[in-house]
């Protein structure tokens, strides 16, 4: 059987099949989290910390509600008003943390590589929540789990990245994820922002929308409102202009998705985020499924056959 | 040519008094490859013999080297030293320690410093610490600019009247073109050779590692190599221009190796050195995010390691320099964007490219040594020569011994060498700098072959 973890650092930690597995096992933890009482006891007297150096929502809180549903013990850790605000170092904080006892650390930083050290550094399971602009697998799996849904499996899908790939960790774990898949993948963006020698992960590059029709799924990058001060565009209605989406642009039966929070007017219109395309608020709702199915994976993996027999 | 050997400063030991019996005396200079034995008397070379020719005075050592390699010592011009100001990553006795253990009988140091050493008081201050502290003799560069900041010119006839070997805003370059041409210009008056770190900032910006598919995969912003080329054209035609003698420091990419040829092609009176890491090493391994591969400049493409390997073969590259760079353990530990840029490099130089390239058939063993040797004809001081009547000036190494880089410790009080935990070849075993014995591996103080 396809082996997963002990960390999850990078979607490079997972095949097809370990992807496949995730994704089934985040298919029966949906369904707990359409129960009225959303609790199963698979992680029951474990603990999971939740260490965050860059503010965030939906990753933060869907990770925390993952952990709660399984039934660990959650601690959250911001950067604010904790240790790490006085300047203890990440490897000081990860020990000190992990004198503690947890089974996993979900870890948030600016930094490529944070997780890979924590990683070192801890007995502990390790999931990347995102670091630095280097990956956030855990999204890339909770898109592919959207999409799987919607499009039943990826292979052959034309799907294109939009935008700001250049500082997106979500852009690379995703251009990973969906080309181990089966999907054929396409950046679109100004060329300021797309990396030279991306085309190096299996993935094509354009810098005009021209052959948008093509594809099966647009999916949308979040456009930073700091990136005109570093002249990689000139402003951001000329980037409107040139490459947000809206429903002139979408062809029917295309797919919307985007990984939030959206600058509403700059990359995508109104009309395309509330259109029914939009698969934007499916993706939230599969974090969490996503997230326990990387928990227990990653906790309990093969050790139990069967979710019927913990739930 | 003026000899600058009255500008390198080391703590006064006694002279050695030693037979080096049967060891293979590879001098190219010399035109010297063959077994002899080397008596050393007083701290110089009094006489080379035929093997087992030459017996031992009263008082004096015997090392046995039949099968060992004997060189002209190493000379490394780009160390940081790191004295004054952070100790606690190095300084004058440690490092000069590790460039003993390397093999090096003299070193240059660069004077990005804690205060940076851009005022005699402070270079006089140095050589004085050197005069206690050093285990091979160190020679001391200033910097161009007060401070580093690429503005105002430092003292510069002052500082070479209080022993600078050369100038240098090494670790930054100097960006603008008029200043560093008044540099070029004053150097008419002072002397002093001015080396040069190239980068244009605006091209490496915060870039971390070198551009291309690994920085792409990792979401590092990358530092393209035309950021040191372009540097590199630009001041070889200012060099050109005002006849100015300039060195390039740590030359990392093919177009930096085209410029140069360009440049010494058209007449220009520049040199170039290349780091063991960048003959070595590629950008490949930063994908494991160990900041023990984060330098500046960064680990490139194996097009541009193969033209470097090419360039040093031919001479264009006139040096290998370590650009030995200690870092405390807590300030790498770090993720890689974080961390501090620099490897260390005086223990492992030698073995690293014996290993990496002369055992692959890349590089021959003489011109190896003619490479490790030559920087210090860069800076007007002799070149170490395995020959009577001159100070011994030469290192013992084992080519055949291998051992694991770091398993024994370091002689540095740094340990970021990117070399870590690799098997190499080719071990030194004895290092005589300035007629001293300056460094001895713990098997031949064990023997008691040597005092």
């Amino acid at each position: 059987m396809t082996r997963i973890g002990p960390h999850l650092l990078s979607i490079d930690d997972l095949d097809r099949a370990a992807i496949e597995r995730i994704l089934d096992r985040a298919e029966s933890f949906d369904e707990v989290s359409g129960r009225e009482i959303k609790k199963v006891p698979a992680l029951r007297g474990r603990t999971v910390v939740n260490l965050f150096y860059e503010s965030s929502t939906r990753t933060s809180s869907s990770f925390e509600l993952a952990a709660k549903r399984l039934s660990a013990d959650v601690v959250s850790i911001r950067s604010q008003g904790s240790a790490v605000d006085k300047g203890e170092s990440l490897k000081d904080t990860v020990q000190t943390l992990s004198a503690y006892d947890p089974a996993a650390i979900v870890i948030r930083s600016p930094h490529a590589g944070a997780a890979g050290l924590v990683a070192r550094w801890t007995p502990a399971a390790v999931i990347n929540a995102g670091d630095g602009k280097h990956e956030h697998p855990t999204q890339a799996l909770l898109d592919v789990f959207t999409l799987r849904r919607r499009l039943g499996s990826l292979d052959g899908a034309n799907i294109w990245i939009v935008g700001d790939v250049l500082h997106s960790r979500v852009a690379r774990s995703n251009i990973l994820a969906f080309t181990r898949m089966g999907a054929n993948v396409t950046l679109c963006g100004p060329p300021t922002l797309i990396p030279r020698h991306i085309e190096a992960l299996g993935c094509q590059a354009t810098a005009t929308l021209e052959r948008l029709p093509e594809a099966d799924v647009v999916y949308v990058l979040r456009m930073q409102q700091e990136r005109m001060r570093d002249s990689f565009v000139p402003s951001l209605r000329e980037y409107a202009t040139r490459y947000q989406i809206t429903p002139a642009r979408l062809q029917p039966g295309q797919l919307l998705m985007h990984p939030g929070p959206v600058n509403r007017g700059v990359e995508l219109s109104g009309e395309a985020i509330d259109s029914p395309q939009a698969l934007i608020g499916a993706q939230v709702r599969a974090g969490v499924a996503v997230r326990m199915a990387v928990l227990y994976e990653l906790l309990v993996g093969s050790a139990t056959p069967s979710l019927a027999a913990v739930a | 040519m003026s000899n600058h050997a009255d500008r390198l400063f080391h703590r006064p030991e006694g002279p050695a008094e030693l037979l080096i019996r049967g060891a293979h005396v590879l001098d190219p200079r010399a035109d010297l490859d063959e077994p002899h034995d080397v008596l050393i008397r007083d701290g110089q070379i009094a006489e080379l013999g035929l093997p087992g020719s030459l017996t031992a005075p009263d008082g004096a050592d015997t090392v046995d080297a039949e099968g060992k390699h004997l060189f002209p010592g190493f000379v490394d011009p780009h160390v940081h030293l790191r004295t004054p100001g952070q100790e606690h990553k190095e300084d004058i006795g440690t490092g000069t320690a590790a460039a003993a253990a390397g093999g090096f009988c003299a070193v240059i140091a660069m004077p990005n410093t804690d205060p940076v050493v851009d005022d005699a008081a402070v270079l006089r201050s140095l050589a004085e610490t050197a005069t206690r502290e050093a285990r091979v003799p160190t020679g001391f560069l200033a910097a161009v600019t007060r401070n580093l900041k690429g503005q105002e010119l430092t003292e510069m006839a002052e500082l070479r009247d209080a022993g600078a070997l050369g100038f240098t805003d090494d670790g930054k370059p100097v960006v603008s073109a008029g200043v560093l041409r008044k540099a070029l210009q004053y150097q008419r008056l002072c002397g002093g050779v001015i080396a040069l770190h190239e980068e244009d900032p605006g091209l490496s910006g915060d870039g971390a590692m070198h551009e291309g598919a690994v920085s792409a995969r990792l979401g590092i912003a990358g530092i393209p190599s035309l950021s040191e080329s372009t540097m590199v054209a630009r001041d070889a035609a200012l060099a050109a221009y005002e006849g100015a003698r300039v060195h390039f420091q740590h030359l990392s990419c093919v177009e930096s190796v085209e410029a140069l040829a360009h440049a010494k092609e058209a007449g220009a009176p520049v040199s170039a050195e290349v780091c063991p890491h960048h003959l070595t090493l590629t950008d490949d391994e930063v994908r494991t995010l160990d900041s023990r591969f984060k330098m500046n400049p960064p680990l490139r493409s194996e097009t541009d390691r193969q033209a470097l390997i090419a360039a040093l073969r031919s001479g264009l590259i006139d040096c290998v320099a370590t650009d030995h760079a200690p870092h405390a353990r807590h300030e790498k530990e770090v993720p890689f964007e974080e961390a501090p840029m620099g490897t260390t490099g005086l223990e492992t130089a030698f073995a690293v490219v014996f290993t990496e390239l002369v055992l692959t058939g890349d590089l021959e063993l003489d011109t190896l040594v003619a490479r490790m040797t030559q920087g210090a004809a860069l800076y007007d001081l002799p070149i170490p020569t395995i020959a009577p009547g001159h100070a011994a000036n030469l290192c013992l190494v084992d080519l055949d011994e291998r051992f694991e880089v770091g398993a024994e410790g370091y002689a540095s009080r740094s340990e970021n060498c990117c070399f870590h935990g690799r098997t190499l070849q080719g071990r030194v075993l004895l290092t005589l700098a300035a007629g001293t014995v300056a460094f001895k591996t713990r098997t031949l103080a064990e023997a008691r072959a040597l005092r």
